[in-house]
């Protein structure tokens, strides 16, 4: 990605009304410190926040930090357990403080999703709960023609008239923005905002940034992509397990404590997120040479999701599909496990031609299919552990008598050796961490017997630190048994560790692929990167 | 902004199940829920009565002696409960599908139908052992058939189970007035031929009550749904498909399939009430036979909460309350308890996420 | 057979097609709005009963018609409220909600019956409408409603707040606007408009009976997933169906040697080809429909 300003550390002058505003308070738009904690799991823990007006403050940490949880809570849409907030210098009673105060305060936030209602045109969603009217009528008119002009004012142009949910991504995404600042944001929320847009996109949203700080805006930008970081932040405040690291600025100016780093060493940044420099993963050993193929695809097409796609996996191989989410690869999951209609192309599992096989049938061909999203797909949440490390295996449960006594010794066997938590086979399953949640959909499915492939999407999304390692054992220990992995997952490093090929997905298509000792050089994961973002491929 | 995944599910929510028949966390809580339910349609009795101008404690006591003190009441409360032990077992069964089979009110028309039809068709002399297998088939195949089509509707065509279900109401009540008065009824009257001998069930006594020995038809089927929910793949299969069809598909098992035979067979248990009408009681087709069954059995699975031994203390309750507003119907009137059936439905929808949030808050 | 085809081409024929379009239009629009806002509504057919039952006895007190008409769309205001009450204030099941208010109806109205009237299945006569047409003002409201209802919608507070809390109510929390509110106010106007419908049942034959609605709710429900939740679509839809139960009864008058109790069916067996032969292609229901 190349960045639009090469040196964010040079901070433009505030406008004048911001700057008199600012004098006048404490010159701080944030200052948080928060808890928040859900049953069986803290996310935040005295997690620091302390943005200063007109800059653009990059909030970066792995999956599962507790970034967003604590940009909601600013914003007004969660409600934090204990703690401190004060927005512009007023100080926050939490328990109240709900997002129509926040809103009233100033706060937007763009999420993640979005959070219009797709059925509502830009302009009804931007006057949504304060709607001008007319008599009865509502007035839209002139919101429109301001929407209209904010937009092209700040270089985000918007459809007011456009129903939300039939807009491109990048465009609702435009528009949640425009009509933010419209209903007078002075701090800008955005969650992860580039995941849904184009590298061209991006680079136009990073620079209007710039402006909207320039004029005085706060903007606050939640990522894990560091070279957004270095491109456009003043400041960085790295999370990490629900605690502030430490906060980085690039002026030198700004609150006791933060650590001075002219130049925002983006090394340094990744490893504050990441804790420590992690040793590199050993290499995987490489399958056989001229090993069957176990998976095979010849021009699989989805709908307009998936163009054709050719894809193997030969036995004892593990192969990754990276890609940034939403860019064909759910699709090609679906496909190879018989979950979607298959518009063209076929699918062989291990050997056998399997395009128009069941689900089930594909499953007794020895394919394993761990589902991108446990809770739906993955997991029946209200049956029991012993319950859903058998659902669908005839081969524990019989045909049609239950066989109690090998489910619960299978089940017994899987707790101990996944470390499945509580250990008691009977614990229902919706009652567990993420973490065992998805040790149990590993334990099912990696346990078939006479495993030919294995299709693992995102299998260590939003999992902890423990469980991703016996996952990723339990994946390899497959792979050496002989049977074909396919990894999917938006998280690089991840891929890197396992895999001996990688494809990259983008567009619904595979742009690229690296395999051998192309992967472990140290380039491997720049070029990666650059494939997964586009910039080689326009 | 709707294209790519949907935002996460908000962890609290995520760990309390949302809907109605997803279990809660044990008998106790079902049973807890039960009697909530009962207690506040007990009190919103209570309040029409004191409206009707009624003392609410004489009224229910006066109910309960009656009803318990009389044989023939009793039996009363048996041969109703018989039948709504079943079409509560019908209408339980696919809710724990994830499908509302608001068709059994059709489904026993049908039953009834078919019973009675296969009942005259056999020659006179037919032995029991024959008859009423026959006759049973016939009942169940008739529901079934119905139930069938509701789910295949559903399946297939993607048309509402309620919707499609209401519309076979009226088209199997209708199209049996119609054979009623074409070719079933006789002379004049509403009532068909009678049966053949062979395939009358034997009645219980009970001072003369229409109470049966086809509830022990409705206590086998009770057993059998209970056995296939618990120690079957088959039970198993249809309560992924109702509490977790996503798991459903990804583990291999065809949503679709499941989701039509248990509407096949819920239509079938539905249809097996009619055993109770034509075989134990009327010995023939009659106008109206069965009429209110399948909805009041809707308010059996719910009490019950789906489960087969919920249903069957459910069915007793119901049949306790119709035949209990019958013995006071000279203090109120007994539309009242008609109305409480529907009262009990309410609450029990109520008190579930109530014990619910008691549950997740404990 | 001439005098049929007579019958169904005069002007008497159409004012009874839109005599008996009428109680199911007014219910499919105040199912759609009801729905549009999120809330499942089953309950149509307890809006109606209730409606037709309170028409009738306010009007036999009162001698007036059009207080009828008032008190049979306060009582489906009152039945909406009740709903909403338990679905979204209790947090019960929205389906079984419907069902349980459509029971408690049927029960109730002739409990109603008994203790006002101490009769079991009819109320005694009220004031009737009959065969007018342009002097009953329930048409008139419900042609008014037709026109003006998907105006509403789209183009006031109440609309734009009642479609997005059928969509992402998420979207009007974050805007300091309840949800549960804007869902109020819908299903309120969704019962005000049922319970008018009900009134149509009972004015116009100048009496109520036991479980008069027999079902005209579901089927009202049934036109408004037809129509896409479209109130002005599911008008047009509920014409074809009162077109089909005025064919029927002018078959049965015309002597045509045609079973009766099948052509009594024809409603029903033609909302069932449609959902049968529309099955594949509808439009998708609101977004958050019976989510809370």
């Amino acid at each position: 990605m190349t960045a639009p300003e090469p040196a964010a550390g040079t901070r433009m002058p505030e406008t004048g009304r911001e700057a008199a505003a600012a004098a006048s308070a404490s010159g701080m738009m944030i200052d948080a410190e928060l808890d928040k904690a859900y049953p069986g799991c803290v996310v935040l823990r005295g997690a620091r926040l302390a943005v200063r007006r007109g800059t653009v403050h990059a909030l970066v940490g792995e999956n599962g930090a507790g970034k967003s949880t604590l940009v909601k809570i600013v914003a007004g849409i969660l409600r934090g357990d204990a703690g401190a907030l004060q927005i512009a210098g007023a100080p926050v009673e939490l328990a109240s403080w709900d997002r129509r105060a926040a809103r009233a305060a100033g706060v937007g936030i763009v999420q993640q999703h979005g959070a219009s209602a797709g059925t509502l045109s830009v302009v009804e969603n931007a006057v949504l709960g304060v709607e001008p009217l007319r008599g009865p009528l509502l007035q839209l008119g002139p919101t429109a023609a301001a929407l209209i002009e904010l937009g092209r004012r700040i270089g985000l142009p918007v459809d007011p008239g456009a129903e939300a949910e039939r807009l491109p991504l990048g465009a609702a995404q435009r528009a949640e923005i425009v009509a933010a600042l419209h209903q007078g944001a002075r701090l800008l929320i955005l969650d992860e905002p580039t995941a849904v847009l184009t590298p061209v996109e991006v680079d136009g949203l990073l620079a209007t940034l710039r402006r909207l700080a320039a004029e005085g805006t706060t903007v606050v930008l939640v990522t894990h992509k560091l070279d957004e970081v270095r491109a456009v932040a003043d400041e960085v405040t790295v999370l990490r397990t629900g605690r502030t690291v430490t906060t980085f600025t690039a002026s030198g100016e700004g609150a006791e404590g933060l650590r001075r780093d002219a130049r925002l060493d983006v090394a340094a940044i990744a490893r504050a997120m990441v804790g420590t420099d992690l040793p590199p993963p050993p290499p995987p050993a490489a399958p056989a040479a001229g090993a069957r193929a176990v998976l095979e695809l010849a021009g699989v097409r989805v709908g307009d999701e998936l163009d054709p796609t050719d894809l193997r996996v030969r036995a004892g191989e593990i192969v990754g599909v990276a890609g940034v989410d939403g860019n064909g690869q759910r699709e090609l999951a679906l496909a190879i496990a018989g979950l979607v209609e298959v518009s063209a192309g076929a699918i062989r599992i291990g050997g056998h031609p399997a395009t128009d096989a069941a689900p089930a049938a594909r499953l007794a061909r020895g394919l394993a299919h761990i589902p991108e999203d446990r809770q739906h797909g993955g997991l029946w949440l209200d049956a029991s552990v012993a319950d859903n490390l058998a659902l669908g295996r005839a081969d524990l449960t019989g045909g049609f008598r239950i066989d109690r006594g090998r489910v619960r010794a299978h089940a017994a066997t899987q707790i101990a050796e996944l470390d499945i938590r509580p250990t008691d086979p009977a614990t229902v399953v919706r009652a567990l961490s993420g973490g065992n949640q998805q040790k149990v959909v590993i334990g099912r499915e990696l346990s078939r017997p006479e495993l030919v492939c294995v299709l693992a999407a995102q299998p260590t999304r939003g999992v902890d630190l423990g469980a991703v390692v016996r996952i990723h054992d339990r994946l390899r220990g497959a792979a050496a048994a002989g049977a074909g992995v396919l990894v999917i997952s938006a998280d690089l490093d991840e891929l890197l560790a396992l895999c001996h090929r990688i494809v990259v997905m983008l567009r619904g298509r595979i742009v690229g692929e690296r395999e051998g000792a192309a992967l472990r050089d140290t380039g491997a994961r720049n070029a990666l990167g650059a494939l997964m973002t586009g910039v080689e491929a326009t | 902004m709707t294209a790519g995944k949907d935002p996460g599910p908000d962890p609290v929510r995520s760990r309390l199940p949302q809907a109605f028949r997803i279990p809660l966390s044990g008998a106790r809580r079902e049973l807890e829920t039960a009697v909530l339910a009962l207690l506040a349609s007990i009190a919103i009795g209570s309040a029409l009565m004191l409206i009707a101008g009624k003392a609410p404690g004489h009224v229910w006591w006066t109910m309960v002696t009656r009803t318990t003190g009389d044989p023939y009441v009793l039996g009363q409360v048996l041969y109703k409960a018989t039948a709504l032990a079943l079409t509560g077992l019908a209408v339980s069964l696919a809710l724990e599908a994830g499908l509302f089979n608001i068709g059994a009110e059709g489904q026993v028309t049908a039953g009834v139908l078919g019973c009675a039809l296969a009942g005259t068709a056999l020659p006179a002399g037919t032995p029991a052992v024959i008859a009423i297998p026959v006759c049973l088939i016939a009942a169940a195949a008739a529901g079934g058939a119905i139930g069938a089509a509701i789910g295949g509707l559903r399946v297939w065509r993607g048309a509402h189970e309620v919707i499609t279900s209401i519309m076979f109401n009226a088209i199997v009540s209708g199209f049996a007035l119609y054979l009623g008065n074409r070719v079933i009824f006789r002379g004049g009257t509403t009532t068909g031929a009678a049966i053949v001998p062979g395939a009358e069930l034997p009645q219980l006594g009970f001072g003369g009550s229409s109470a049966n020995a086809s509830i022990v038809l409705a206590v086998l089927a009770v057993a059998v749904v209970w056995w296939l929910r618990a120690r079957t793949t088959w039970g198993q299969g249809w309560l992924v498909v109702g509490q977790s069809p996503e798991a459903a598909r990804t583990t291999g098992i065809s949503v679709g399939k499941v989701q039509i035979l248990v509407m096949t067979g819920s239509g079938a248990l539905a249809g097996l009430a009619a055993a109770n009408f034509v075989m134990g009681h009327k010995h023939a087709f009659e106008e109206g036979l069965g009429r209110g069954t399948g909805l009041l059995g809707i308010s059996a699975a719910l009490l019950g909460r789906m489960h087969p031994v919920g249903v069957v203390l459910a069915a007793l309750v119901l049949g306790f309350l119709s035949s209990g507003g019958l013995a006071v119907a000279e203090l109120v009137p007994k539309e009242l308890t008609e109305m409480l059936q529907g009262v009990v439905v309410l609450a029990v929808a109520a008190a579930v996420p109530w014990v619910r949030r008691a549950e997740a808050a404990a | 057979m001439t005098e049929l085809v007579a019958t169904v081409l005069s002007l008497g024929f159409a004012a009874q097609v839109l005599r008996i379009a009428v109680p199911y239009a007014l219910a499919a629009m105040g199912g759609a709005i009801t729905e549009r806002s999120g809330v499942i509504d089953l309950a149509l057919e307890a809006k109606l009963l209730f409606g037709a039952f309170t028409a009738a006895a306010v009007g036999h007190a009162t001698g007036s018609a059009v207080l009828g008409i008032a008190g049979g769309v306060a009582a489906g205001m009152i039945v909406a409220a009740i709903q909403v009450g338990c679905a979204l204030g209790l947090g019960a099941d929205q389906v079984i909600v419907g069902i349980a208010l459509n029971g408690v109806a049927l029960g109730g109205t002739r409990f109603l019956l008994q203790l006002l009237f101490g009769e079991g299945a009819n109320s005694p006569p009220c004031p009737a409408y009959g065969g007018a047409v342009l002097t009953n003002p329930i048409v008139w409201i419900a042609a008014v409603a037709t026109a003006a209802l998907p105006y509403a919608v789209r183009r006031t507070r109440w609309g734009v707040r009642l479609r997005a809390a059928g969509d992402r109510p998420d979207a009007l929390v974050a805007v300091g606007v309840s949800p549960v509110r804007a869902r109020l106010a819908a299903a309120l106007v969704g019962g005000a408009l049922a319970g008018a419908g009900g009134a149509q049942l009972s004015l116009a034959v100048g009496g109520f009976t036991a479980d008069m609605s027999s079902g005209r709710g579901y089927i009202a429900l049934a036109m408004v997933i037809l129509s896409g939740w479209r109130p002005a679509w599911a008008v047009v839809a509920c014409l074809v169906v009162a077109l089909a139960e005025a064919l029927g009864i002018a078959f049965q008058v015309s002597g045509v040697p045609i079973a009766h109790e099948l052509v009594a069916l024809l409603p029903y067996v033609a909302t069932l080809a449609v959902l049968v032969i529309a099955g594949g292609n509808r439009r998708s229901p609101p977004r958050s429909l019976g989510q809370i």
